[in-house]
């Protein structure tokens, strides 16, 4: 079959429902999109349960009698996280919502019921207000049906003052680092509360902050969220796409990392002699060698103050898109955090030590 | 206020938010994530399909049937915020086919209040609460005024609802946001029209149209 060979269907005007050439992504429909990778999820990982009725991606050997249930959710848009920690060590289920849209109380309660196994379930939830409402929601929902929840926000974004003018700080980067380690303490059959309680340490521990060099194209917007000037960046953006605190001249990457590494220490020192889990994570379009080069500076740079990066991760892992830029989460680890973070742990995204 | 004047209402509502999805999103690009027009056109979207193959009983129902499916479809905030709205709207609205246009008021006042009990936002914050509490203040002072009797009192009431709710959205314009997602950008939100005040006018003017014809 002659694959360039000009279309016979000649004088057809219409128009193939689907095909919308305006947004340059490798998409069919813009409503679509999420179901459609939820396809693909499922068919790249067969040990994962996705339940397309419900948009939720379960654990396949869930509920575990005994156990509790670790559940996270968010928009869409962020991938690897919240689908690619669904497993063990990690999290029990993951609630995609639409993309940068938070999910469903509907959602987060079939995903309860999911995974419940007696010992009641803990909410990994990201501090915005539209993911904070849901889930408080769903949390009264599943209540109604017996099932225990607890929760833990995650607010690590120091690029947001914490006070009564916004919404409050963010949650960003550390979620993966909470989703980790609570995962690793609930697969050791710990109480919901003692879970959500480390959860919270974790949360208390991290400070993220975040680069743009881009903005990031919704495949509903089709546009790009902001103008960029090739010269300027977007200093202390979230992960939605959502312009920074402020907008500064492009500098080299060695004053990117001093600025944002000194941003994160003022927020949550690390004193030397103490170690710390340290992610550099791209945002979605900036390649691995600029990650690896952002490393080394942040890594020269808390050696010099006499940190020790205990454990790192340097890759792509709580994205925004398409959006060129970084971010930098700093925790400070004592052991059991370490050990917890060393623990087995099996997901699309995350593996290690099985 | 019946059934047929609750469905026409919300379907002029579905009418207008699907006209101006783009221009929602192009308002949430600015200050927020790019998705509130989508989001509000979804949401109406599946309000149109539940009432269509609902029978309720009065605008009690139709409203409370309303926000139950906006909390199913939306997500976001503005899905638990529209649709806790018009639950409390429809849970405030005595039984029966037809309610008079002040137990309607109380209803609306009662949505407005469930919205700011759930978000937390004070009139001033750059939100839905800066067109909707303003809406809510002229429909009581336009029936005060003119009366409630019949359908003439509810109409005028909502006309004046509607005008004030656009006044309060482009007064969000000068303001800084102070809640949600606009917040993260301090000074830099102001100057840009709030999307949620927005889609509040939009409803509004919804209610006006329909109540007129």
């Amino acid at each position: 079959m002659d694959l360039r060979r000009e279309p016979v269907r000649a004088g057809v005007t219409s128009p193939t429902p689907g095909r919308e050439p305006a947004v340059k992504k490798f998409i069919n429909h813009p409503d679509a999109v999420v179901r459609e990778a939820l396809v693909g999820l499922a068919a790249a990982h067969p040990d994962l349960r996705v339940d397309l009725e419900q948009q939720i991606v379960v654990r396949a050997e869930a509920p575990r009698a005994g156990k509790v249930g670790l559940i996270s959710g968010g928009g869409s848009g962020h991938e690897p996280m919240h689908a690619g920690f669904v497993g063990l060590g990690m999290l029990d289920a993951a609630c995609p919502g639409e993309v940068f849209t938070s999910p469903v109380p509907d959602q987060i309660v079939a995903a309860a019921k999911a995974v419940d196994g007696g010992a009641g379930v803990v909410h990994i939830v990201k501090n915005y207000t539209g993911d904070v409402m849901n889930f408080q929601m769903a949390a009264e929902l599943s209540g109604d049906e017996g099932i225990e929840v607890h929760s833990v926000l995650v607010d690590d974004d120091v690029a947001v003052e914490d006070s009564t003018w916004t919404a409050g700080r963010r949650g960003t980067g550390a979620t993966m680092l909470v989703e980790k380690i609570a995962g690793a303490l609930a697969e050791e059959g710990a109480d919901a509360a003692a879970v959500a309680a480390l959860g919270t340490r974790v949360n208390e521990a991290s400070a993220s902050f975040a680069i743009a060099l881009t903005a990031c194209t919704t495949p509903a917007a089709g546009r790009p969220g902001f103008e960029l000037p090739e010269d300027e960046m977007e200093v202390g953006v979230g992960i939605h796409g959502e312009p920074g605190r402020r907008r500064e001249q492009l500098r080299p990457a060695r004053e990117i990392a001093t600025m944002t590494l000194e941003a994160i220490l003022a927020a949550k020192p690390v004193a030397a002699g103490e170690d710390a889990i340290v992610v550099v994570n791209g945002l979605g379009a900036t390649p691995l060698i600029e990650l690896y080069l952002l490393y080394g500076e942040v890594a020269g740079l808390l050696e010099s103050a006499g940190v020790r990066i205990a454990r790192n991760l340097v890759g792509n892992y709580v994205t925004s898109l398409d959006m060129a830029g970084m971010s930098l989460t700093v925790c400070r680890a004592d052991p059991e955090l370490l050990r917890l973070w060393d623990a087995p742990v099996r997901t699309p995204a995350l593996r290690w030590g099985v | 206020m019946d059934v047929a004047l609750a469905r026409a209402w919300l379907d002029a509502a579905a009418d207008a938010l699907a006209a101006r999805t783009e221009e929602l999103t192009s308002l949430d690009a600015a200050i927020g994530d790019s998705d509130h027009g989508v989001n509000m056109n979804r949401g109406f979207g599946a309000v149109r399909t539940a009432l269509a193959g609902a029978s309720p009983a009065g605008p009690g129902a139709v409203f409370t049937l309303a926000g139950t499916t906006l909390v199913s479809k939306v997500g976001g905030a503005s899905g638990p915020l529209y649709g806790s709205a018009f639950r409390a709207l429809g849970k405030a609205l005595p039984e029966g086919a037809e309610v008079d246009a002040a137990a309607f008021g109380a209803g609306l006042r009662a949505g407005l209040d469930a919205l700011v009990k759930l978000g937390g936002a004070a009139p001033g914050d750059k939100t839905i609460v800066d067109a909707y509490a303003p809406a809510v203040d002229a429909y009581d002072a336009a029936l005060r005024e003119h009366g409630g009797d019949g359908d003439g009192g509810l109409a005028a009431a909502a006309r004046a609802a509607a005008g004030a709710a656009a006044e309060g959205m482009r007064a969000t314009v000068p303001l800084q946001a102070r809640k949600g997602r606009a917040s993260y950008l301090g000074e830099r939100s102001i100057g840009h029209q709030d999307p949620g005040a927005t889609s509040t006018w939009l409803i509004f003017q919804a209610l006006a149209d329909a109540a007129a014809t």
